[in-house]
């Protein structure tokens, strides 16, 4: 596990002016942490790239990543890739000169030069120490091995590295220790039992997240922790360290032993003061800095976590990054005289399931502070807040953060608090909200803080709308709000909204009908229809950004081209998903699902027969009765499909495409003592009407004989029941897969021939108008069920009839895929292997 | 260049160009390795290792363009450039494959 983060492809190298000639100044950066890198985007926003010659130093053989976001890709939710916030390409466009992997020794702060490891010198004219903290080790019997390494299977964390190990030691383990109960030994914690670990939590202290919370909260804290299945450990030390090649377990100071194989140490931090030390500066408990961040040479300055400002020392990434932007002042000349006056800190566990949120102080330590508590520990919630003179100093939000958005902006602002306190921990209903001081986005001061992490106020989002950003994408990455932690992303999408007053843009890439394409869905019709693009590559080559295709944007276009041409569309293999290729759903070893067509659910005992005979024929591994009422023949070799065809006789059943699928029945008038309407003859007819019409999602149908709904049309993209003589309802946008949505009542039709026709016209006007996998219970909503009505029952927009044309092209087009390609295949090598040679995973033949 | 030049390098002949149909990909097997070899629409032809490294998925299966090649079953993107994965996983090989004579021959 070698891989640079955000590397740069080899080969390409910096241009440097000749040393001679630049007159620049050389400001130097040793740490290429979150304090050193946006220390350098600081200057580089004053203009500093002009003034100033600009070398970093990084320990860390990576581009600068998002270290707070390590939590998430130890969880497995955020990608590495994905928390890069300045790759190596960066700097080179930056005319930076990074030393990535590079560490500095020393410093030689008469003669002003870098000592590096690699037996460089530099010289600097201002010299910025960034070097933040490193996980630290208690000294533990059998931590370390003869050689002064940690023994294996025993981890800090602290840096990508780190938890790359983790990552590849968490497949193989299946016993955790967790040593230090605050914030990061709880993400930790949390992080590795969601790989499956069963995870001990060690802590030395009486409660946990005992620096932030007291000990009622952190009592409740544990059980919600507990909760997640971790066992906690309260107040005990771990003194031991079993294992020789790899650790095997702790001993505990009362004597117990935990067994593990993993063993994560999150006993807290320490700032990396040997280079300091070593060149002599002063250094306490971190390296010690004026309200310049100066440290007592004149010339060299320390910020982040490894600086001690009046006597504090910061284990956060926003005072760090307060520190950059004032040393950026001052080095820049843009304010020679901005000050850093220390921060007052807030901080979020990111453990899903357990929401805490915490600022200032955790309790009342004067006698006229006032302080109030709300807490219910049988739901593990803990509420309270802190106030003195009239402002919030401190709260604590346990299992409930509802109210943090504003308790954050009166703890940062210092904003009026509402008169009777408890309106600040919970809603009151009955109340007149508005009054009781709960600022809408409206209200908020323009100096309001919204985004913590990068110091973005209210102003500043407002001040990019009227720049002219017109989504709060742009707005986002204009601002850089919501590009830290992302807790106040809805924060400033609200604000955006309100600041653009309507005016605002959606994200121009969300309206995009694929993302290859940039245009929204009614656009690129248009634009087909105007150039008369009839294949997938004549629509990249016309439209796409320098007529270049997009493989994330064939299938889209396929069924977009399909639709709108019908038989006049020019069919291109290669802009068709596999499945589509070869009639049949693709599965997890690469062999191929096979559903023949049996309209309505309704199939014969010669047809039952065939199909026996061909599954024990090609020795399919499993058959199985699927929920569209089907019959699935799975494991079928690429190579086997057409012969099976053949064998069957039978028409596709679609049951692969993004398109109509299915139409489930009950049994009906013909044999339920309850039915009302022949739902069993409408199906089928419904099918042989529909199928397999391409759309922009998969379409399932349903019909039933009465309100009892055996066969599910309540929930079906279109579901008509029958309510008697002669009338059928005809329900849309219902689902019943990963979301639940009853559908909506479209309108209650006279016979099976409005049916027929209504159903149509509700399919193509989605298919007309729905964006590329959007299924019907996203598009109803959307669009708005008294909207449908109009154009389809009133036909409010005069299209229904080009809706009816429209899908008869369709229903013209349509052909038996498996008929047509089982007598010659459509491409060479159409059903050739992809994969004969290779054993697979195998899915079990039951 | 010419059939003979090819016989010097360590090139193996696969199959001919009109095997693989333009933008898709087939599968053929040099010197005991299994590799997926594409002909996109710009003409150019690629070379790969014929299953995913994901998740085993076929990626002769897959969906191109001029820049990635999509894995099938869970849509993973890998460069044609140098194999790598848009969303930093585990690279796939890609190997040297040119035309010669109208037959594909792959540098395993
Ligand atoms: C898992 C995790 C989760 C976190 N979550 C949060 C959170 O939710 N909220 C929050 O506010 N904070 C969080 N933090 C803390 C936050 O990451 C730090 O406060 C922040 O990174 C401090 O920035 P820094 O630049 O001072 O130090 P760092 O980011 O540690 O950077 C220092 C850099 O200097 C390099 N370096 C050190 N010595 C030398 C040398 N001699 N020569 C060259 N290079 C050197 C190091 O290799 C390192 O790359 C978290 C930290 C971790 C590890
Ligand atoms: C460094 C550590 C951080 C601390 C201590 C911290 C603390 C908090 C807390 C306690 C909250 C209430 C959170 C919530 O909405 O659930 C909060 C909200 C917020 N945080 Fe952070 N946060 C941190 C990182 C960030 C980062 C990196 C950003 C980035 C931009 C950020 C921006 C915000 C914003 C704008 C809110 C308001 C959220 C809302 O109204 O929903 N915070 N922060
Ligand atoms: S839905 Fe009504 S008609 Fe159909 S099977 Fe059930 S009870 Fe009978």
């Amino acid at each position: 596990m070698t891989a640079i983060l955000g590397a740069r492809p080899a080969g390409a190298t910096a241009l440097h002016l000749d040393e001679e000639l630049d007159s620049r100044g050389r400001l130097v950066v040793v740490g290429n942490g979150m304090a050193g890198a946006r220390f350098v985007e600081e200057v580089l926003e004053r203009g500093g790239g002009e003034q100033f010659r600009i070398t970093v130093f990084g320990d860390e053989p990576h581009g600068n990543y998002n270290r707070i976001m390590l939590s998430p890709v130890l969880a497995g939710e955020s990608h590495e890739d994905d928390i890069v916030l300045n790759s190596h390409d960066w700097y080179c466009d930056n005319g930076i000169d990074l030393r990535a992997g590079v560490r500095v020794e020393r410093i030689d702060a008469a003669a002003k030069q870098v000592h590096a490891a690699d037996g460089s010198v530099t010289p600097y004219d201002h010299l910025v120490l960034a070097t933040g903290s490193y996980s630290f080790i208690p000294p533990m019997t059998g931590i370390r091995t003869d050689d002064g390494e940690l023994l294996p299977g025993v981890h800090g964390f602290r840096t990508i590295d780190e938890t790359r190990a983790m990552l590849a030691a968490v497949g193989t383990c299946t016993r955790a220790v967790v040593m230090g109960g605050g914030l990061l030994g709880l993400e930790a914690a949390r992080a590795l039992q969601g790989h499956g670990l069963q995870v001990d939590l060690v802590h030395a202290m009486p409660w946990l997240m005992n620096a932030q919370l007291d000990a009622e909260a952190g009592a409740i804290l544990k059980k919600s922790v507990e909760s997640l299945g971790i066992t906690v450990h309260l107040d005990v030390l771990a003194s031991e360290v079993l294992g020789t090649d790899r650790v095997q377990g702790v001993v505990l100071k009362d004597g117990r032993r935990l067994d593990c194989d993993l063993l994560v140490v999150a006993a807290g931090v320490r700032p990396h003061t040997d280079v300091a030390v070593r060149s002599g500066l002063e250094v306490e408990r971190a390296i010690v800095v004026d309200d310049q961040l100066r440290t007592d040479d004149p010339d060299v300055y320390a910020i982040g976590e490894c600086a001690q400002h009046r006597g504090s020392v910061y284990g956060l990434v926003a005072p760090a990054w307060e520190h950059a932007r004032v040393l950026a002042d001052v080095l820049t000349g843009t304010d020679p005289e901005a000050e850093y006056s220390g921060s007052r800190t807030a901080t979020k566990l990111k453990v899903a399931g357990v929401d805490v949120a915490v600022m200032g102080v955790s309790t009342p330590e004067r006698d006229d502070d006032e302080f109030l508590v709300i807490s219910e520990p049988k739901r593990g919630v803990h509420l309270s807040v802190v106030i003195r003179d009239d402002r919030l100093i401190g709260a604590t939000l346990l299992g409930d953060t509802r109210k943090v958005a504003f308790l954050t902006q009166a703890f940062d602002r210092g904003a009026p608090l509402p008169e009777e306190r408890i309106r600040l921990l919970v809603d009151l209903s009955g109340g007149d909200g508005s009054a009781s001081g709960m600022l809408s986005v409206a209200e908020m001061p323009a100096d309001s803080q919204v985004c913590n992490c990068n110091g973005v106020s209210k102003g500043d989002i407002c001040g990019a709308v009227s720049a002219g950003c017109g989504s709060v994408g742009e707005v986002m990455d204009r601002t850089r709000a919501g590009k830290g932690c992302g807790s106040c992303k809805s924060l400033v999408k609200q604000i955006v909204e309100w600041a653009a007053d309507g005016d605002l843009a959606e994200d121009p890439a969300a309206s995009y009908y694929v993302p290859g394409i940039p245009m929204p869905k009614p656009e690129l019709m248009r634009a087909i229809r105007e150039h008369d693009l009839r294949s997938v590559s004549a629509v990249f080559a016309t439209l796409g950004p320098g007529g270049k295709d997009d493989a994330r944007s064939k299938m889209g276009l396929t069924s977009l081209l399909k639709m709108i041409w019908g038989s006049d569309y020019i069919p291109e293999k290669d802009a068709e998903f596999i499945n589509d290729r070869v009639h049949g759903n693709i599965q997890r070893d690469g062999t191929f699902s096979v559903v023949p067509q049996m309209k309505g659910g309704v199939t014969t005992p010669a047809q039952l027969r065939r199909i026996a005979e061909v599954a024990e024929k090609y020795e399919v591994p499993m058959v199985k009765v699927t929920g569209g009422q089907r019959i699935d023949l799975l494991g079928v070799r690429k190579e086997d499909l057409p012969a099976m065809w053949s064998d069957l006789g039978m028409p596709s059943g679609y049951a692969y495409g993004k398109s109509f699928r299915t139409v489930k029945t009950c049994v009906g008038s013909d044999f339920c003592r309850f039915g009302l309407g022949d739902s069993t003859q409408l199906g089928i007819d419904l099918e042989t009407r529909f199928q397999g019409i391409e759309s922009p999602a998969k379409m399932k149908l349903a019909v039933v004989g009465c309100p009892r709904n055996c066969a599910e049309a309540y929930v079906k993209d279109v579901g008509v029941v029958a309510i008697g003589n002669g009338r059928w309802e005809v329900y849309v946008g219902g689902a019943a897969g990963a979301t639940i949505r009853k559908g909506d009542l479209l309108a209650t039709v006279e016979g099976r021939d409005a049916v027929m026709t209504l159903a149509g016209r509700f399919m193509q006007y989605y298919r007309e108008n729905a964006n590329w996998l959007e299924r019907t219970y996203d598009f109803v909503p959307r669009v708005g069920l008294e909207k449908i009505k109009a154009v389809l029952l009133e036909d409010s927009e005069g299209i229904c009839a080009d809706l009816d044309a429209g899908m008869q092209r369709s229903i013209d087009a349509y052909t038996d895929p498996w008929g047509q390609d089982a007598r010659e295949p459509a491409t060479p090598g159409q059903f050739r292997p992809a994969l004969p040679l290779i054993a697979l995973p195998k899915v079990p033949v039951r | 260049m010419s059939v003979t030049e090819m016989t010097t390098t360590t090139g193996v002949v696969v199959g001919r160009v009109e095997d693989v149909p333009p933008g898709e990909g087939r599968t053929f097997v040099a010197a005991g390795v299994q590799i997926a070899v594409f002909r996109l629409r710009n003409g150019s032809l690629h070379a790969t290792q014929a299953a995913c490294p994901h998740a085993g998925g076929p990626l002769a299966d897959g969906q191109t363009d001029v820049d990635v090649l999509l894995c099938p079953l869970h849509q993973y993107a890998y460069r044609w450039a140098d194999g790598s994965s848009t969303s930093g996983a585990t690279p796939i090989r890609v190997h040297p494959v040119r035309e010669v004579d109208g037959n594909l021959v792959v540098e395993v």
